[in-house]
Order: structure tokens, then C-alpha cells, then sequence
């Protein structure tokens, strides 16, 4: 059975949809769709630990054998974020049953946990493949499922912020879906490892300049890749609260991870390094991600949103990365995906407990919160301090090895534009804690905390924030493996 | 109407380029059910649009560009119907020349679709059903139209009554055939669950949603929908417990034809069934919708 886990991993949620329609509604729904994440985050992190081990796994799906197959593939890379991403959404289904009976009406709660599903064997089913079409096959499940997860947010205004992220969502996927038929007719084949075997030689003709570009401006699409990030504000502020814990540590990292294997697996290097200079669009897309959204989200008025802005700005991070390039470079993007991951879980995962409570998350029905909910604030702050960069949490490693990767290729304009942008997030973080710990609530009636199981779910990310800050062995030699192989072209 | 003639017209495009299956469901999709939707919609929003004056000169200038990269794209694309083109010769003369005597079917985009490549078409099942659970969560039935259905005036007219009982029994046939006979011919369950599922939504278009869900009740067609995605995974399964990988069909019987036989006929039937309930079931939302704001217009 051992063998089958790379394949086990994307149908057991997969099949677990269905099943969980036919199942029923409710609590039920809830238990079943978290014992199905358990498992599926139990087989990534098997598969992770085969594959640090013993080398890359491949698997052939209805026995044919690639390129004639479709090939299942997992090198640490993805086994990667297959542990992020089934991880988070293990984590958030968890406190999911609280948040979504005060958000969401029972009869469609059923309905909720089967998108949930969808969308998180869409994800896994992306990272898993090692074949071109069956990634837009995937993509189409997680994303219509994400469309649908955000459609059922508490306000009328999430129809419309669903509405305009599936435009922009479709043309994301048609462009990607362009991309690979231009390949398709330029090699003759969907394979990824059959792809870059065949594309150098193909490398010269405008066909394939035109692929690489569809496929590109697709991906920063689904990215949130500035300036392509309009929909995501939107998008992540009006879901329920717990859908954008689950959506921000999971859907922008699968979107990188796609640009990450497309533009090195893929691509020829030589060819995506030339003919147009991607490195450096990378950097400056990034630094300008990063100021401009960090300067929105200190404007924002509604929580949910500003730190929806600022998992803009930290896209842009992780893109700094990629355009630094080396094994250095892409190491720091690939730390800062999993470290970024646990503190925007953290945040939201704070602010699903407050809007739980209270209802709404603006900055002013906040005040005074960190008497009434101290759990739950302390978990913002936690997450706060991670994002800033604070010594002794996950954030500063990311940081750390972001700046030492920048400083090591020469550009000290760029460690002084990283260490600027941090400082904005202590501005947006800080107005946050002053409002919960100095300011005094308007009316002084007693709240709750949050509900147990959100707490228990808090309270592990806001553990694993510190552990990832101060044990870095199990992220740092799995991302320099990673970045190595895929550097170095290995297999 | 324009979408009708659009989608009649790619059909015959697909025709043209020797695409018989994907002309088939684009001609039962794309001019059957989509128009069909649109028109629902168009039925609850209104069909006049809101004036916003003001022209996106941005805009104009990104489909330009866009439009400009697809044309570029071409220029360097091996000839139409060239012999010589990648796409011929790479993996195609594999399954030209293998798939006869490895699956054994006459018709080798059917034995792409179902096996080679049938981890895909999982997946595009999957997609189906994901539209309509998202269709599903946003416009729900109300479960509380268990009131004795009304004989809408449709019952009465006789000529409505009589077409129908002529058109819909050759359709449901009609759809069976395409179903079974896709190893053999152009066909398979994506179109035969639509063309199925047309003739439900005729009969839903007669008589109304109430008296049709005498025939097929929503609840039954929520775990059809369900059904079909878990039969087709279940063959991946039991393939995967007699040995072999995930939908590798030759594990199926002792003899690895029959296998493949076995396996792409159970599979197609699974796609037939989703697609065919999630058709109704989206009808049937849209449907319902527009009957509950035209009471309440009344």
C-alpha cells in the first residue's frame, strides 16, 4: 500500500467529497471531512519523509507509463507543500465547526465541507502531478471549489467578491491553458520531464516565447502577483473567516510553487533567463508589492483586509526571492512559504475567534479586547510579531535568510528595501494592538473567548510559530535540498 | 441565440477538424444547455443592461496585447494537418498504433480519454461536480415545495403534451446509445449524460419543476451526482487492490483487453451519471429561482 500514497494523497479528499455529499449535514459533515484532512496531512508527511530519504517517487497512474500516462511525481519540493497545505487545512477544518454554524445556515454547512474537500484535493492534486494538462485539470476543481468557499462569506458583498476573483480566476487558467497548448503543438507532449527534455530544442520559436508568457501572466494571476492582485483584498475579507485562514495559507503557495516548477523544471533556463530579463521583473514586482500593499493595508479599517494586504506584500517577498535566484535565493522563498503560511494561519485564525465573538473585525470593535479575550489577542499578537520579523519566531528566519541571500549576491539596496518594508508591517501590526490592549471598549459588556476548538487550533500555530523560530533544522535542509535539485537540474 | 449559433457553429469547426467526439458535446453543451442557462438567467436578472458610461482605454490596450501574443504564437506553428508536427509524432503514433492491441477498442480517442489519459477525465468529472455543488450551495431549492403540485397550463395543452411524448422517449434512447457505443464510434458519457439529461430538462421546460421532481426528485439526483464520482473512483480502487496502480484497468480481469473493456464501460457510465444529474440539478436551481421571483412578482 506504501507505493500508493503519492496517488492516496489526492483521492482520498477527492472521493472524500462525494462521499461527504451523500453523508449529510452538519456536525457530521465537519467530522468527516476533518478525519479525511488528518489522513491526507499524515500520507504528505510520510511521502515527505520517503523522499528526503530515499530520492524522488514516481508514479504511473492507470499503469502507462509516461510520457503516454499521466505521471504522478513527488520530489521535496512538492511533497513540501504537500505537508504545508494539507497541513493548514487539517489545522483550520479543526476550528472550522465554531466558525461556520455563527457564519453559515445548517443547510448548507453539508455543502461547505464538500467544496472543502474539492478545493483541498484540487491543491493537492496541482502539487502532486508531474504532468502539464492534469495541473489545469486540477487547477479548474480547486478553483471553482474556491469560488464557491468564498461565495458563502456572511455578507451579500462576498457573491460579488467571488464573482470578480472567478474573471480574473478564469482568465488566469484560460492563459495557463493557452500556455500548455502552444507546448502541446510545439513538442507533442504534456509530460513535464518529457517537456524540458523536448522544449530547448524548440527554445528558439515565438510559439514557445508565447507559451511562457500565457503561462506566466496566468500563474501571477492565480499569484496575486502585483499588479495582477486586485481580486485578493476582496476575495479573502468578504469569505467566512475560516476559508481565509485555509485559502491564505494554502492557495497563493500552490501558485508559486507552479511558477517555481514552471520556470525551473520546465522552462529552459537559459531561455527563461534570456530573452527576457525575469530575474529583474521578479525583484522590482516584488519590492513594489510589498510597499504599495503594505501601505494599504495601514489604511484599512477592516482587519480581515488589511492582513489580506499584507499577504500581498509577502508575496512579493517570496517573489524577491525567486528573482535573487541561486540555491540561496529560492531557499529563502521556500522558508518563507512555510513560515508564512503558519503566521497569516495565526492571524486569521485570531480574527476568525474575534469575528466568532463579535461579529466583525474593523479596528474599532476591536478596542479593549485584550481583557475580554486575552487567548485570542495574544494569538494576533503572536502572529503579528512572526510576520514582523521578531527574533525567536518563524518570521525572522524567513527574514534572515531573505537579507543573507540578497547581501550575498552584492545588493545592499535590496537588504535595506527588505529591512524598510518590515517596519511598515510593525506600523499596520501595532495599530491592531493598540486598539485590543490600550484603547477601552465603547460598551464594557463581557465577551467570551473564543470557542475551544479555535482556541486548540490558535494555540498550535502560535506553538509552531515559535518552535519553526528557534528549531530551523527540519525547514532549512528540506528547502536548501529542495533549491539545490531544482538548481542544479537534478531529477 | 447568438451563443446558440456560436456554439452550433465551433461544433462544425470541430467536424471540420476531424474532432468528431469534442463536436458532439460541444453541439449538446454549447448550443443545447449553456444558451439554455444564460436564457434563465437572463429570465431573473433582467435582459437590459446598466448604462456606465466612461470607456476602459486599459482595457482595449491589454486585449490588444493579448490578442497580439496569440497571433505571434502561431506564426511559428508547424502547418495545419502537417505529418511532420510534434503533435503527430511524438506520442500520437503510440496510441495510434499500440492502443488496438493494448486496450483493444476500435475508437482510440475513447481509449486516450478512458484510460491513457483517464486520470484526467477523473478529474474533469470531478469539475463537473464541483460546479454543480457550487451552483447547489448558492441557489438551494426550497425544500419546501412539498405542496400538491400544481397542473400548470403546459399540462393542459395538448400539443406541448403530444411533442413531448414523441420527442422524449427517442432522446433518453438516443442518449443510452451514445453512452455505450463510445468504444465503437464518436460518443461516451459526457455527451450521453448531457443529451440524457436534455431530455429531463425538456420535460422539466412542459410540465415544471414540481411535477418533474415527481419523476426525479432533487435528493435523488444529489446522490446520483455523488454516485457517478464514486463509482469511477471506486474502479481506480479496485484496480489498485488487485495490484495494480489507480485505474490501471488490465488489473481488472484475468485477461488484461477484458480488463480495459470492463473498466472503460463502468467508467463512462460513472461520468454519464454525474454529469447527467448535475445537469438536472443545475436546471432545476435556475428553474426554481425563476418560478419563486415570478410568484412573488405576481
Amino acid at each position: 500500500m506504501l507505493s500508493h500514497l503519492p496517488i492516496l494523497q489526492v483521492i482520498l479528499p477527492l472521493l472524500g467529497a462525494p462521499a461527504c455529499l451523500i453523508l449529510g449535514r452538519g456536525k457530521l459533515a465537519w467530522l468527516f471531512a476533518l478525519l479525511v484532512s488528518t489522513l491526507s496531512f499524515c500520507i504528505a508527511a510520510t511521502l515527505l519523509y520517503t523522499v528526503y530519504h530515499h530520492g524522488v517517487i514516481s508514479y504511473a497512474l492507470g499503469g502507462w507509463q509516461a510520457p503516454w500516462g499521466i505521471e504522478y511525481r513527488i520530489d521535496l519540493l512538492n511533497a513540501w507543500l504537500l505537508v504545508i497545505v494539507s497541513g493548514s487545512s487539517t489545522i483550520s477544518l479543526l476550528a472550522a465547526q465554531s466558525s461556520i454554524s455563527s457564519e453559515i445556515a445548517l443547510d448548507k454547512q453539508g455543502l461547505f465541507y464538500v467544496a472543502w474537500l474539492l478545493c483541498l484535493a484540487g491543491l493537492l492534486g496541482i502539487l502532486a502531478t508531474g504532468d502539464a494538462f492534469n495541473v489545469f485539470v486540477f487547477l479548474e476543481i480547486s478553483s471553482l471549489s474556491t469560488y464557491t468557499l468564498i461565495s458563502l462569506g456572511p455578507n451579500r458583498q462576498s457573491l460579488w467578491a467571488a464573482f470578480r476573483y472567478l474573471i480574473m480566476g478564469t482568465i488566469g487558467a484560460t492563459f495557463i491553458l493557452i500556455g500548455i497548448g502552444f507546448m502541446y503543438i510545439m513538442t507533442g507532449t504534456l509530460n513535464m520531464a518529457d517537456l524540458a527534455e523536448r522544449l530547448p530544442s524548440a527554445s528558439e520559436s515565438p510559439t514557445v516565447f508565447a507559451a511562457y508568457a500565457f503561462i506566466l501572466v496566468g500563474i501571477s494571476l492565480k499569484l496575486a502577483l502585483f499588479p495582477l492582485h486586485l481580486w485578493l483584498p476582496n476575495a479573502y475579507s468578504q469569505a467566512p473567516s475560516i476559508v481565509t485562514t485555509f485559502l491564505a495559507a494554502s492557495a497563493t503557495k500552490v501558485a508559486l510553487y507552479l511558477l517555481i516548477r514552471f520556470t525551473y523544471t520546465i522552462f529552459p533556463s537559459e531561455f527563461s533567463q534570456f530573452i527576457i530579463p525575469l530575474a529583474d521583473i521578479f525583484v522590482a514586482l516584488g519590492i513594489v508589492a510589498v510597499f504599495s500593499a503594505s501601505i494599504a493595508a495601514i489604511y484599512q479599517e477592516e482587519i480581515k483586509r488589511a492582513i489580506a494586504y499584507s499577504s500581498i506584500a509577502q508575496i512579493g517577498y517570496m517573489v524577491i526571492g525567486l528573482g535573487i535566484g541561486g540555491v540561496l535565493g529560492l531557499q529563502a522563498t521556500l522558508i518563507h512559504v512555510f513560515n508564512h503560511a503558519l503566521m497569516k494561519a495565526t492571524l486569521f485564525m485570531a480574527l476568525a475567534g474575534i469575528a466568532v465573538r463579535i461579529g466583525a473585525t474593523t479596528l474599532t470593535s476591536m478596542q479593549g479586547l485584550g481583557r475580554k479575550m486575552p487567548w485570542t489577542s495574544f494569538g494576533f499578537v503572536a502572529g503579528g510579531l512572526s510576520l514582523i520579523g521578531v527574533p525567536l519566531t518563524a518570521g525572522f528566519i524567513s527574514k534572515w535568510y531573505l537579507v543573507s541571500a540578497a547581501a550575498l549576491a552584492g545588493r545592499w539596496p535590496l537588504v535595506f528595501l527588505i529591512l524598510l518594508g518590515s517596519l511598515l508591517a510593525i506600523i499596520y501590526i501595532w495599530r491592531v494592538v493598540e486598539a485590543l490592549y490600550f484603547k477601552s471598549a465603547a460598551d464594557n459588556s463581557p465577551v467570551k473567548e473564543a470557542p475551544l476548538t479555535m482556541l486548540i487550533a490558535l494555540w498550535l500555530l502560535i506553538l509552531g510559530n515559535v518552535y519553526f523560530g528557534i528549531d530551523t533544522r527540519l525547514p532549512v535542509s528540506i528547502s536548501y535540498e529542495a533549491a539545490a535539485a531544482l538548481v542544479e537540474g537534478r531529477p | 441565440m447568438l451563443s446558440g449559433i456560436y456554439g452550433f457553429l465551433s461544433a462544425s469547426f470541430f467536424v471540420l477538424m476531424d474532432a468528431v467526439d469534442v463536436a458532439f458535446t460541444e453541439a449538446a453543451v454549447g448550443s443545447g444547455i449553456s444558451p439554455l442557462l444564460m436564457l434563465l438567467t437572463v429570465a431573473l436578472v433582467g435582459r437590459n443592461e446598466k448604462h456606465e458610461s466612461g470607456k476602459s482605454i486599459p482595457a482595449l490596450v491589454l486585449v490588444t496585447i493579448t490578442g497580439a501574443l496569440l497571433i505571434i504564437g502561431t506564426l511559428s506553428m508547424p502547418e495545419f494537418g502537417s505529418a511532420t508536427a510534434p503533435a503527430q509524432t511524438h506520442v500520437g503514433p503510440h496510441y495510434i498504433e499500440k492502443s488496438g492491441s493494448e486496450i483493444g477498442i476500435p475508437n482510440i480517442v475513447t481509449s486516450v480519454l478512458a484510460s491513457y489519459r483517464g486520470f484526467d477525465t477523473f478529474g474533469e468529472v470531478a469539475v463537473v461536480f464541483t460546479a454543480g455543488i457550487g451552483v447547489l450551495s448558492l441557489l438551494m431549492l426550497k425544500s419546501s415545495t412539498v405542496q400538491k403540485p400544481v397542473v400548470t397550463s403546459a399540462h393542459k395543452h395538448k400539443v406541448l403534451r403530444i411533442v413531448s411524448k414523441i420527442l422524449i422517449p427517442p432522446i433518453l434512447l438516443f442518449a443510452l446509445y451514445v453512452q455505450f457505443h463510445g468504444d465503437y464510434g464518436p460518443g461516451g458519457g459526457f455527451q450521453a449524460g448531457v443529451i440524457f439529461a436534455a431530455a429531463i430538462i425538456l420535460y422539466t421546460m412542459f410540465f415544471g419543476v414540481d411535477i418533474a421532481q415527481q419523476v426525479v426528485s432533487f435528493a435523488v439526483l444529489r446522490v446520483l451526482a455523488a454516485f457517478g464520482v464514486l463509482l469511477y473512483g471506486s474502479v481506480g480502487l479496485v484496480s489498485m487492490l488487485n495490484g495494480g496502480d489507480f485505474l490501471d484497468y488490465s488489473a481488472l480481469a484475468e485477461n488484461p483487453i477484458t480488463g480495459q473493456h470492463i473498466g472503460i464501460i463502468v467508467i463512462e457510465l460513472g461520468v454519464g451519471i454525474t454529469v447527467a444529474a448535475i445537469m438536472v440539478m443545475i436546471f432545476y436551481c435556475f428553474a426554481g429561482q425563476v418560478n419563486d421571483t415570478g410568484e412573488a412578482g405576481q
